[in-house]
């Protein structure tokens, strides 16, 4: 273990399907930043393939399990935050398997437009949007 | 990123645009009733680890003896469409926490100020958060019952509020009432960043 992941001390369940109970930095090989991207909490995730549902399909065998999970809940577009919250993970470790999958071209990532950049069509998208729900 | 749709939404796109919302306020406000009412399922709650070294060393009361601690945050999750989804975040109350709503008001289209009027002082450090940082907001003052019903004007007044920042009465517990927060937000928002007045 590195030093990054030293001193954390609380345990993070984690459901059937991301694997065994492991601490978050172990999953990261103690790597706090990911090699690419910075994932907002909103950067929207989704897997460039379609592995089958019944195993992560060929060529994700090699992946920790965790990043397996992530690949196959990103068959929809999912955020940072809803796989972080899913998955049971914190964010940072997130971040970083995110990170991976981004460099081996298993996932691609789509980032949140600037917020302060007016468009009309997406104010009155959202006001129909939440007249109608 | 290259990604990134430049007009909002785009039909030919399989991923979605996501817009964030912040629901921030005082302890005990209602921050995650009303993410609960407006949202498409229960509460997700996302966690942040951090090191002692990005917690603030002027602040660290009650966590000295740890070199991680561990911020949560509630959110929910509106699909308006197959191009866009709304997630609304609550803020993490605590006052340590604070630079975590850098990265929360990062690229936020705004934020709904919680207020409780036994307890308005609490939303104090919330309104001076957006005012500084420029993220549109208006404030809903959530009626509790047993509440005494404040004249908006009066709340406006008290909580030494912009004229332009929208003042709203809502009961977060309904979902109706917290649509319609949402909405007046949104619309402010579109006021303040398409006329130009930010």
């Amino acid at each position: 273990m590195t030093a990054a992941g030293r001193g954390h001390d609380e345990d993070v369940w984690v459901d059937d399907e991301a694997g065994p109970v492991v601490r978050p930095y172990a999953m990261t090989r103690g790597r706090t930043r990911p090699v690419r991207g910075t994932f907002d909490l909103i950067s929207m995730v989704v897997a460039t393939r379609n592995p089958p549902a019944a195993d992560a399909g060929p060529g994700l065998e090699h992946l920790p399990p965790e990043q397996q999970a992530i690949v196959r809940r990103c068959r929809e577009p999912l955020s940072v935050a809803e796989i972080s919250a899913h998955l049971n993970l914190p964010l940072g470790t997130v971040r970083v398997m995110l990170g991976d999958l981004l460099d081996a071209g298993l996932i691609r990532i789509h980032d949140p437009g600037p917020a302060d950049q007016p468009h009309s069509r997406l104010y009155e998208a959202l006001i129909d949007g939440l007249r109608q729900l | 990123m290259v990604y990134a749709n430049s007009d909002g939404t785009d039909p030919a796109d399989p991923v979605p645009t996501a817009v964030k919302i912040l629901v921030a306020g005082g302890f005990g406000v209602g921050k995650t009733t009303l993410v609960t009412s407006v949202s498409e399922s229960a509460p997700l709650r996302t966690e942040e680890v951090l090191s002692s070294e990005s917690v603030g060393v002027d602040d660290l009361s009650g966590v000295e003896a740890k070199e991680t601690t561990t911020v949560a945050m509630d959110f929910g999750r509106i699909t308006i469409s197959d191009s866009l989804v709304l997630y609304l975040f609550g803020t993490p109350g605590q006052d340590r926490f604070r630079f975590m709503w850098d990265e929360l008001a990062l690229g936020a289209l705004g934020a709904v100020v919680l207020a409780d009027t036994r307890r308005l002082a609490d939303s104090w450090p919330s309104i001076d958060y957006f005012e500084s940082d420029g993220t549109p907001f208006i404030v809903a003052v959530n009626c509790f019952e047993g509440a005494r019903r404040y004249e908006l004007d009066e709340v406006q007044l008290a909580l030494d509020l912009d004229p332009e920042v929208p003042v709203v009465l809502c009961d977060a517990r309904q979902r109706q009432s917290g649509k319609d927060v949402l909405i007046a937000l949104v619309q402010h928002a579109h006021r303040v960043r398409g006329g130009g007045l930010n």
